[in-house]
């Protein structure tokens, strides 16, 4: 009876005038940076390699003359900065701001690669290999908190994922694992909806509990176990399987069709939940369970079940996720190996504003930065290697300050639903 | 199709919201049911459209009993129920709206949305519902998402509709047009009940009226034969005075002044437009309009919850403009606010805690960092006395009284101390006839007392009952202005549609 | 509903508080309890499914009892493991009551201990007292800023909490990295990240020398104890205290009341910060004497769980510390006696977090325990 009518929800936004000020900062910033630092301390042309070695066809290197390059991204950052004072809209400073910090990276990296040459195609590659994770981890989310459950325990998953998928894979084989991972991450979404939907615990209480438990209880069989009984944690690693003649394209073919079934299996879950979420009865469903679940009640929909289901997959999809980990590189499971990939997938989620193809991209960001850091470590830049470690995190602070403030999350996300 | 209700019992804890009700609806007609704000009426309905279960008592369908374990069950029965809240998801269209749950799919399940939207479309050409399939809910006035609401229904082929409160979102004309298209759903056979604690529309629009006390039928009756003073006595238990005692306006010194105000909302677009009113000492301003036509911004404007795009707000000739939400409040204003649980209280603190909310810093209750409790509790209970908030103690969490007993505790806190100006918006949404009358009685007692009100409803019988002065808000402008004595409900109800009466009946002062 | 009370109420009766019920005690002290109990024998279940002997099981038990509250030493284990834990908690549980989620406790908890470690070697010549102080106040004014800048960008532009703090972790882990490959704070002649030790100036004093030289619990409990009841007030009893659970609760009611919850979101996340800062300073200043990477051990996370045992109550937050202080402290004794893995202490310690959260389940185990209209 005391519901509050749909009319008068929406959060309060007194800020997108100083978002659009401190946007424009930022820009003015990067601007100032690109020309006094990159622009100033370049000399000569940066070159980057575009052909890996075992490449059918060979491309010709991409170069860059590093000096006038760093003044003409100055210039265009200034440009969009200055805009931001005089007329800017949220929409326009979110478009800016994500433009200007492309082309910063853009400088920055003619800038460490002035003078040497650097493969553009092997950093993408290994940007999409490290995007895996969060972009699993965040489809998790998606899935979850689009029928209104919160789940903090996506790294809780992904390591139960890591950790079956070892055990299993060692003892029964690489297909074995994987699904055993899969069951296990289920087995725990079917958890946290058996806390958070018939018992009502706090969801981010019950995510916190997943997420020490498996944390401890993973930990603890392997030192209580693995290690005395090695030939359970040496697990088969599944290795790339190029897709016949796409894997020859230039570029497109080592970054897209040359990669393991983790890298395949993500881009297809990505593109089958969208498909779900979006073109199909039950995702719209599941998304009105997650906006509105009086509403779905009403019209006879089990909001219960719905919540049960949906939660359960994105366990599933995270224990994909955290196969990963042992199936799809090292074959070995390392105590909190997962090293808060669930939290950045969280954020993925958030960042990605709730879509799959959304949080896609943003682990693509992460996935960026992970492997921009690890090339520059070879190519020695000035800059220590912690800073460059940081930057991403740095970037999603600015972005997540600056583009999606206003990002909306469903309406009943973290809410119990009670009958009666 | 015929349905009867045999004996309907239905507990929530110790509260007996049902108590043994018997009702029949018959195809063809209206079915009238009366009852004030509690009486069960909601309960009732949610039992028939299958949301809650019965304790006791049974249901039949053409003198078949039946159980509805679900809402779905309910709905395959053919009943289908128009919610006081709208049951809309409002980032969905309305198409995706009026076909979930039911929804025509194609291969591997994919939504077939052009299908669905034929159906929609071919609905609401049938019943004279016009609304833009592919409209997204959250952007529609709440009129067409009424429609909406009758379209789902509709397309659930219902023989039974069940309309909880559907009228206290519309203007009088609406209204009409609500009950040309009940009527006309009434020709076509169906079973219709609506609910509403409105005398006057359930007499209008009922073939039979049954009423509801305390969980209880306490009555039916002729809507041919009967009157509102025999309704409502019948609804209430006593005899009600309809109309608030009150002197003239004493029309004092001009007190609250606002010139050009300007105000946007969250998507930066502009909600009041260059509003210019005052309202003197001791006198009752009203505004009326439907909901969301820029009557909560406002508010909030002249609250200081939100900047003003342009124009000033000014408080016996200074300009408050630039001052916060706190210091006008330390300036005399007091504001009640029109969703009290969202808005005006904090339903996990306890009475005392709530009675101090706006207060808590000033010296009586705080000393230096330190609030101090005693007097608190004291403060909480003096409120609670003299505004007649009906709880055991001051320890009683805000979440524990019922809507009335909370509203008079906000009323109690805004209205015990040196007030004065009063911005009540909405201030009996939701509350029974007894908390009415006390609240409209204490607003009216402060204006006698020299205090200058504003009073925001959609409740156009409040606004007319309450105010010296009338204003109409459409579209974010004051679009008329009447005094309260000779304005007609309908040239009130076609301002509130946006259609000014010609010449205007005053200028705006 | 019908009208509940008398019309007229005595002021006398309006005045009086609810008894105390059994619902109440149960609620308080048998819950926990029962719940503690569960997730040891569960703990026991598990130890049995990993092929540990019955016999060694009793002794892991033994040990886990004997090395929390066994002897005075294990006592004083037990509340050094617990004071770092039930300080950061505090703030967390303080963010709780304002609404929000604080998961950045723990490079919150980074930087304030490498801002005592820094002070603890790098100012010289001051007397003890006022050395460990100034190092004490550096971590609460480096940990505060980190939570305000957390804070404040919230308040600002809405970014939410959650992903600024996971992120201003990361950062932190990397700037810590960073600085202790870095002179002067890297020791010298080293090349592992290791930091210069602290002067024995800037040492949190031990407390029980005493009764024996050996017990290491220092001054930084007694500063954990005092800061309980420091908050505890700060949030029933002063005016800023009831602003923040008014926030917490109901964030438009706050505005509506006029007050400013962007001011309070900062305070609050500042405040945080503050204690998990302290919290990594009694680390350093009392425990390791230097910083090498991650020596936060995950405490930061941990005050997540102590925070919601302790129901975000300052009072129950000390308790709360206490027994996972007990519980790390045991685990320790437990690992070298029985050679039982200390990670099934972090096992025992997310069940009591599960069946504190979910009563029903603790309820629904031991039906008999409960009055009838707790069961319901």
């Amino acid at each position: 009876m005391t519901t509050m009518a749909p009319m008068q929800r929406g959060a309060i936004d007194p800020n997108s005038r100083l978002r659009a000020v401190i946007t424009g900062w930022v820009l003015i910033g990067l601007a100032v940076l690109a020309a006094a630092v990159f622009g100033l301390d370049s000399a000569g042309n940066a070159t980057f390699r575009l052909t890996l070695p075992r490449d059918l066809v060979p491309l010709p290197n991409l170069v860059v003359p590093a000096a006038p390059f760093a003044y003409f991204v100055s210039a265009i950052l200034a440009f969009l900065g200055v805009r931001q004072f005089l007329r800017g809209g949220a929409r326009w400073s979110s478009l800016s701001l994500g433009i200007g910090l492309m082309l910063a990276v853009a400088a920055f990296l003619v800038w460490t690669a002035a003078g040497k040459s650097f493969s553009l195609t092997g950093m993408l590659e290994s940007t999409l290999v490290r995007a895996v994770p969060i972009a699993l981890g965040g489809l998790a989310g998606v899935l979850s908190e689009r029928v209104g459950v919160v789940n903090i325990g996506i790294e809780g998953m992904l390591l139960a994922g890591a950790f079956a998928g070892a055990v299993v894979g060692s003892l029964a084989g690489g297909y074995a694992g994987l699904a055993a991972a899969v069951a296990v991450g289920g087995l725990f979404g079917f958890l946290l909806a058996a806390l958070v939907v018939t018992h009502r615990v706090d969801q981010i209480v019950a995510g916190v509990a997943i997420n020490v438990f498996v944390l401890g209880l993973t930990s603890y069989v392997t030192s209580q176990v693995l290690t005395k009984y090695r030939f359970l944690n040496d697990a088969p690693v599944f290795r790339p399987i190029p897709i016949p003649y796409l894997s020859d394209l230039p570029v497109v073919g080592p970054v897209l069709f040359r990669q393991n079934i983790f890298v395949y299996g993500a881009l297809i879950m990505v593109a089958l939940a969208t498909y779900y979420l979006f073109h199909t009865r039950h995702g719209l469903r599941a998304r009105a369970v997650g906006e509105h679940p009086e509403a779905a009640d009403t019209l006879g929909l089990n909001v219960f079940r719905i919540r049960y289901v949906n939660v359960t997959i994105g366990g599933m999809v995270a224990g994909f996720g955290g196969a990963w980990f042992t199936l799809g590189s090292v074959g070995r499971f390392d105590e909190g190996m997962t090293g808060g990939r669930g939290f950045i997938g969280l954020a993925a989620m958030i960042f990605g504003r709730w879509h799959p193809v959304g949080a896609l991209m943003a682990a693509l960001v992460f996935g960026f930065a992970d492997s921009l850091q690890q090339k520059l470590a070879i190519l020695q830049t000035p800059i220590p290697s912690e800073f460059l470690a940081m930057a991403p995190y740095i970037a999603t602070i600015v972005l997540v300050a600056g583009l999606i403030g206003r990002a909306r999350a469903p309406a009943a996300d973290g809410k119990p639903y009670i009958k009666d | 199709m015929d349905i009867e209700l045999r004996g309907i019992t239905k507990r929530f804890g110790d509260v007996v919201a049902n108590d043994d009700v018997s009702l029949t609806i018959r195809a063809g007609e209206v079915l009238g049911l009366l009852g004030e704000n509690g009486a069960g009426k909601s309960t009732l309905m949610n039992i028939l459209s299958g949301l809650y279960r019965p304790d006791q008592g049974e249901i039949l369908i053409d003198g078949k009993p039946v159980r509805f374990r679900d809402a779905k069950d309910a709905i395959r029965a053919g009943i289908g129920m128009v919610h006081q809240h709208f049951m809309l998801v409002p980032v969905f269209t309305v198409t995706e709206n009026v076909v979930l749950g039911v929804e025509p799919t194609g291969l591997f399940d994919r939504l077939d949305i052009g299908a669905a939207r034929k159906q929609v479309r071919r609905i609401s050409a049938e019943h004279g519902l016009e609304v833009y399939s592919d409209a997204l809910i959250e952007e529609m006035p709440v009129g067409l998402q009424q429609r909406v609401e009758i379209i789902k229904v509709l397309f659930r082929s219902a023989d039974v509709l069940i309309f909880d409160e559907p009228t206290a979102v519309l203007t009088p004309q609406e209204v009409n047009e609500f009950f040309a298209i009940v009527r006309s759903l009434r020709d076509a056979g169906k079973a219709l009940v609506f609910i509403s604690h409105k005398l006057r529309e359930i007499l209008a629009i009922s073939d039979r009226i049954s009423v509801l006390r305390a969980g209880r039928i306490v009555g039916e009756s002729d809507p041919k034969t009967a009157t509102e003073a025999d309704l409502a006595e019948m609804m209430v238990g006593r005899a009600v005075r309809f109309t608030v005692e009150r002197k003239p306006a004493a029309g004092g010194r001009p007190l609250l002044g606002v010139r050009g105000l300007t105000v946007l909302n969250e998507n930066r677009e502009t909600a009041v437009d260059a509003v210019d009113f005052s309202v003197g000492a001791g006198e009752i301003v009203g505004i009326a309009g439907v909901q969301g036509n820029g009557q909560t911004e406002l508010v909030e404007a002249l609250t200081g919850l939100r900047p003003a795009a342009a124009g000033t707000v000014s408080l016996t000739g200074t300009d408050i403009t630039g001052l916060s939400t706190r210091q006008r409040h330390a300036l005399g204003i007091a504001h009640i606010p029109e969703d009290r649980q969202r808005m005006g209280l904090i339903g996990a603190f306890t009475v005392a805690e709530n009675s101090i909310l706006d207060s808590y810093y000033e010296d009586r209750y705080a000393a230096g960092i330190a609030l101090r409790w005693p007097e608190v509790h004291k403060a909480g209970a003096e409120i609670v006395r003299e505004f007649d908030v009906r709880t055991p103690s001051v320890f009683a969490l805000a979440d524990t009284l019922s809507g009335g007993n909370q509203q008079k505790l906000i009323v109690g806190r805004e209205l015990s101390r040196d007030v004065k100006f009063i911005i009540a918006a909405q201030p009996t949404r939701g509350v029974d006839v007894g908390s009415i009358e006390y609240i409209h009685k204490r607003i009216v007692e402060a204006r006698d007392a020299g205090v200058g009100v504003l009073i925001v409803s959609t409740e156009l019988d409040e606004i007319r009952a309450l105010s010296d002065r009338i204003l109409v808000m459409f579209r974010g402008r004051t679009v008329a202005h009447f005094d309260a004595a000779t304005a007609s409900v309908r040239d009130i109800g076609l301002a509130m549609a946006g259609v000014v009466p010609q010449p205007r009946a005053e200028q705006v002062a | 509903m019908s009208e509940a009370g008398p019309a007229t109420n005595l002021q006398g009766d309006l005045l009086k508080r609810a008894v105390t019920t059994r619902n109440d005690v149960e609620e308080i002290f048998l819950v926990p309890v029962l719940v503690v109990a569960v997730a040891i024998v569960l703990g026991g279940l598990i130890m049995l499914a990993t092929g540990i002997a019955p016999s060694r099981i009793g002794i892991a038990f033994a040990a886990l009892f004997t090395g929390s509250v066994g002897s005075i030493g294990a006592l004083s284990e037990t509340l050094t493991a617990a004071t770092p834990v039930t300080l950061a908690a505090l703030g967390v549980a303080l963010a709780f009551r304002a609404g929000l989620f604080n998961i950045g406790a723990e490079g919150q908890i980074l930087m304030g201990g490498m801002a005592a470690t820094i002070v603890g070697f790098a100012v010289t010549g001051l007397p003890p007292l006022l050395h460990v102080t100034l190092a004490l106040l550096a971590a609460a004014l480096v940990g505060a800023l980190w939570g305000a800048l957390a804070g404040w960008l919230k308040a600002a532009t809405g970014a939410h909490e959650v992903i600024t703090t996971i992120m201003l972790n990361l950062i932190s882990f990397r700037l810590v990295d960073y600085l202790l490959r870095t002179p002067p704070v890297q020791r010298a002649g080293r090349a592992d990240p290791i930091s210069e030790t602290i002067l024995p100036s800037a040492e949190l004093p031990r407390i029980l020398t005493a009764i024996d030289p050996n017990l290491r619990i220092h001054a930084g409990f007694l500063i954990a104890v005092v800061l309980v009841f420091a908050i505890h007030f700060l949030l029933f009893r002063t005016t800023r205290g009831f602003e923040f659970r008014a926030a917490g609760l109901n964030p438009d009611a706050a505005r509506y009341a006029g007050m400013r919850s962007g001011l309070i979101v900062v305070i609050v996340m500042a405040i945080a910060g503050g204690l998990a800062g302290l919290a990594g300073a009694n680390q350093i200043l009392g425990v390791l004497d230097r910083a090498s990477p991650g020596f936060s051990s995950n405490i930061g996370f941990d005050a997540i769980a102590v925070a919601l045992l302790g129901r975000s109550h300052p009072v129950g937050v000390l308790f709360a510390g206490l027994l996972f202080g007990a519980l790390e402290a045991g685990g320790r004794q437990m690992q070298v006696s029985a050679a039982v893995s200390i990670d099934l202490i972090a096992i025992i310690q997310a069940l009591i977090i599960v069946f504190i959260a979910a009563p029903a389940l603790v309820r629904f185990l031991f039906p008999f325990a409960f009055g009838k209209e707790a069961r319901r």
